[in-house]
């Protein structure tokens, strides 16, 4: 399983920083995995997400008919705008795959920067969403106007949510790397964010299909 | 500057309330006086509130579920002597808002705060000690889940007196629950108090399924798995998959509330049966995930007492797991009547009928168990057969609600009531009962009173069916459930026997109480001191009652199914034996309750729109959570020495007791021997 082959990179017996002074061999029998044993349980808790996004993808496609007299999909979404903004999370998980072989060359700086790059594309893919958010209330299509307004607010703004938390996530991890350097306690968590960045772009193509491309068809 | 809170949100005027609260008030201050008197609070502090030993969580859970059964019960006898008096005219003592708040309180407190904790909290206590592990995946998290339920606890608790709880039964269906028809803070407390509480569960089911997965000890195949640790993993994939259905639904139900959304308004392209999809998509499995570990536990106690090997292993697995699998296809059988079509509600009504065959093959597994097995008539066993005996009437039930035509007649009437009833208490309250008693000397390392074990039994069955028994009967009569007062005097007469049927329960629940305190007096003759008081089949009886905090001098090599009792046979107990060496554990932290005390208050300023106070303690949710990141520090070695020590001690007391008991079972004489 893929969780299997993440978890295995991240523990090296060399990092096993509170081993030191003990009879490494003699724990070995029961010494369970740490490292992976957190990128595992995070991945399961990520399956726990997509439900609250699997939910909130079947409340859209109930309430898509209530419109209750006000916009339709095809009526307010700006196909390029979003195209524009989808790229840039795009790239952000392309960036943050450069930045876990990066840690995985154990190249510090490297690591760093990259998680800067992802940064500022996810900002910039937040910082559209909140604009695009503010154009639709301003022209009086805000998440009260209709069933149909109230579940595309929450299923891409759950989404924006998510992302935002994401960027939250990385300067902390940043401010870590900073102070602590790479180890058997940063490891995983680079990889958890790593799952949780690539997890968000999955849902967001799932967004973008179902939401944007075939309500702009309809 | 406080919202919407204001003096008059305190209900000066409603007497039972104030009394309720001054009673509660009394208790607490007793409470806190004595742990001050007897300085316990450093005590408590470290080695309870912070703890991370799962053991002590199971425990912790399990004290807050039975006081929380107290305060749910009072609130059902409230409903039984109201519905035996307010009959043709007659308006009781209970008026319509506050009799809504009392059923609505019942079912969210017996369900979240009185079943979960109870299920939670015996998951806690035994499966790591059943798959030979020292602790869970994650330690803090379990801690930290403890805590955020406590934090909903709280919540629903101060609703009594600070406000209003809900009114509208305790899914708090839409668009009742919108803000247009609940103006009031009920139903934000309701919301609150359980996503809360809810978040903590999501965190238990990922703990544990991780735990079960990953952390069995060596040969420990999945299909040498205890039944118990079984069915409470198939329990913990339910909460996985349904917990963030609630979570969803219950922020939908928010946004509606507090931003003006419409997802389940009556206009503006709302839609309330999307409400009730959603929220029974979470509630069915919920019914398993509550009644799977109860499965576990009558397994585990009738192999027990049987001296055998459970009836047919593998067919129990797989039964729970195609009822696992049910649990998801069943949803809309609770509202046949919203108009689906006949086709839609064949295809639920014939999925829930197929439920019955898999709990079917169960019930004749636990059968032949005791075929022929030597049955001790202990009161775990009571539990056990009294279940097989009224869940497989509620079962029965359930089918006759299964057939669509006939849930047209029966739907809102009491004999949903009674059905739910029947398999909740049959099931869910008579196992927990019986795991309670079961593993008692596990947690606390004295068996607990025989006697008035028994005594609660008797009183809980007898009780069960002179309470809704009538309700059965009343509801072919056209009784429907909530009813405040009712216009035909023909019904009084079973109303009141119902009423003396909650008071024979209330007398088995007194039982229990009664069976604490003469068990902690006669702890010194009831002291497990084999560390197996029933001669067990699996690893937690190869440990010492209580068990050490490291759960394990060595972890254990299994090679069977009913790893203990292979053990037994071949006289092998390394688990204790020396030499001994450091064990890796866990270390105690704060970050847990104070998370779940910012999260309380968190939840106290958004049912109260304090938006200053809400931001605030979010920021200590935060903060708090980031200081836990930023700590390394969190775990430590138990040195050799404090492991011998511990496991010294254990084996003199051994030999002592093998001096006193010469026909002890085999155990005894190896481990006296040895030592």
């Amino acid at each position: 399983m893929a969780t299997d082959t993440l978890g295995n990179q991240i523990v090296q017996p060399s990092e096993h920083g509170h081993d030191q002074g003990h009879d490494v061999q003699a724990h070995q029998h029961d010494h369970h995995d740490a490292g992976g044993m957190k990128v595992f349980g995070f991945w399961v808790y990520l399956m726990s997400d997509l439900i609250i996004f699997g939910t909130l993808f079947a409340t859209y496609a109930v309430l898509i008919k209530g419109t209750a007299g006000g916009p339709t999909p095809s009526e307010i979404f700006n196909l390029p705008f979003i195209l524009v903004g989808t790229m840039l999370l795009l790239f952000s998980s392309f960036t943050y795959g450069m930045a876990v072989l990066a840690m995985n060359d154990n190249r510090l700086g490297q690591l760093k920067a990259w998680l800067w790059v992802t940064f500022v594309l996810g900002a910039g893919f937040v910082g559209m969403e909140v604009y695009e958010f503010r154009e639709l209330i301003h022209e009086g299509f805000g998440p009260e106007r209709s069933g149909f307004l109230s579940a595309f607010f929450t299923l891409v703004g759950t989404h924006g949510l998510h992302v935002t938390f994401g960027l939250i996530w990385m300067l902390v991890m940043l401010v870590q790397l900073q102070t602590k350097g790479l180890n058997a306690i940063t490891r995983p968590r680079i990889m958890c964010l790593s799952l949780f960045w690539h997890f968000l772009d999955i849902v967001w193509i799932c967004v973008f299909t179902f939401v944007y491309l075939m309500g702009a068809m309809a | 500057m406080f919202g919407k809170l204001n003096w008059e949100s305190i209900p000066y005027h409603e007497p039972i309330i104030m009394s309720v609260v001054a009673v509660m008030a009394v208790i607490i201050a007793g409470l806190v006086g004595w742990i001050t008197y007897s300085k316990s609070w450093g005590y408590l502090w470290k080695e309870w509130i912070t703890s991370v030993d799962h053991k002590k969580l199971g425990i912790m859970y399990f004290l807050v579920a039975l006081v929380m059964l107290i305060r749910g019960f009072a609130d059902a006898i409230m409903m039984r002597s109201q519905q035996a008096i307010a009959v043709g005219g007659a308006e009781g003592y209970l008026p319509p808002e506050h009799y809504d708040q009392i059923f609505t309180a019942h079912g969210v407190i017996m369900i979240f705060f009185v079943a979960m904790p109870m299920v939670i909290g015996l998951m806690n206590l035994v499966v790591p000690l059943q798959i030979g592990a020292r602790d869970v995946a994650y330690p803090f998290l379990n801690n930290l889940s403890f805590w955020l339920f406590a934090a909903g606890v709280i919540l629903v608790n101060v609703s009594l007196f600070v406000g209003e709880f809900a009114k509208t039964g305790w899914l708090a269906y839409a668009p009742l629950s919108g803000i247009d028809y609940s103006p009031g803070v009920g139903v934000d407390y309701w919301i609150w108090a359980l996503q809360i509480s809810g978040i903590g569960t999501t965190l238990t089911g990922i703990n544990f399924f991780v735990t079960i997965l990953k952390m069995r000890t060596k040969g420990m195949t999945l299909f040498r798995m205890p039944i118990f640790t079984w069915t409470s993993f198939c329990a913990n994939i339910l909460i996985i998959a349904s917990f963030p259905i609630l979570t969803a639904t219950i922020a939908m139900l928010t946004l509606d509330r507090y931003l003006g959304m419409n997802f389940f308004t009556n206009d503006l392209g709302g839609n309330q049966m999307m409400y009730v999809n959603l929220i029974w998509a979470w509630g069915h499995p919920e019914v398993y995930i509550l009644i799977l570990p109860a499965f576990g536990v009558f397994s585990e106690v009738i192999s027990t007492f049987s001296k055998k090997r459970l009836f047919g292993y593998h067919t129990m697995v797989w039964a729970t797991m195609a009822i696992s699998f049910l649990a998801f296809v069943v949803w809309l059988h609770h509202f046949f009547t919203m108009g689906a079509g006949a086709n839609v509600n064949a295809f639920f009504g014939i999925m829930t009928m197929i439920i019955a065959i898999p709990t079917g093959v169960k019930i004749f597994n636990w059968l032949f168990t005791m075929y022929r097995g030597r049955l001790e008539f202990t009161s775990p066993v009571l539990w056990t057969l009294g279940f097989i005996i009224t869940f497989t009437l509620g079962g029965m039930t359930g089918v006759m609600l299964a057939v669509p035509a006939a849930n047209f007649v029966l739907h809102n009437s009491l004999f949903v009531i009674a059905h739910f009833h029947n398999v909740i208490i049959g099931g869910v309250v008579f196992g927990m009962l019986a795991g309670l008693t079961f593993w008692f000397p596990k947690a606390f390392g004295f068996k607990l009173d025989e006697t008035w074990g028994k005594r609660s039994f008797w009183c809980w069955i007898i009780g069960f069916f002179v309470t809704f028994t009538p309700l059965y009967i009343l509801s072919f009569y056209g009784a429907v459930r909530r009813m405040q007062s009712y216009a035909n005097p023909e019904w009084q007469p079973l109303m009141i026997v119902s009423l003396i049927g909650a008071l024979i329960i209330l007398m088995g629940i007194a039982c229990t109480v009664i069976q604490f305190v003469v068990s902690y007096r006669n702890r010194e003759q009831l002291r497990d001191v084999t560390g197996d008081p029933w001669d067990g089949r699996t690893l937690e009886w190869s440990t010492s009652s209580p068990a050490p905090f490291y759960n394990f001098a060595h972890l254990p090599n299994v090679k069977a199914i009913d790893a203990f009792w292979e053990m037994k046979q071949a006289g092998e107990f390394e688990t204790s034996r020396p030499p001994y060496q450091d064990i890796h554990m866990p270390k105690n932290t704060a970050a847990g309750p104070i998370i779940s005390l910012f999260a309380t208050i968190l939840g106290f300023a958004l049912v109260w729109h304090i938006w200053w106070l809400a931001i605030v303690s979010a920021l200590g949710v935060f903060v708090s959570f980031l200081a836990r990141i930023f700590n390394d520090d969190v775990d430590y070695y138990v040195p050799a020495a404090e492991v011998e020590l511990i496991e010294r001690a254990h084996h003199e007391r051994l030999a002592e007791a093998s001096k006193h008991d010469a026909h002890g079972n085999g155990r005894i004489g190896t481990m006296g021997g040895q030592s």
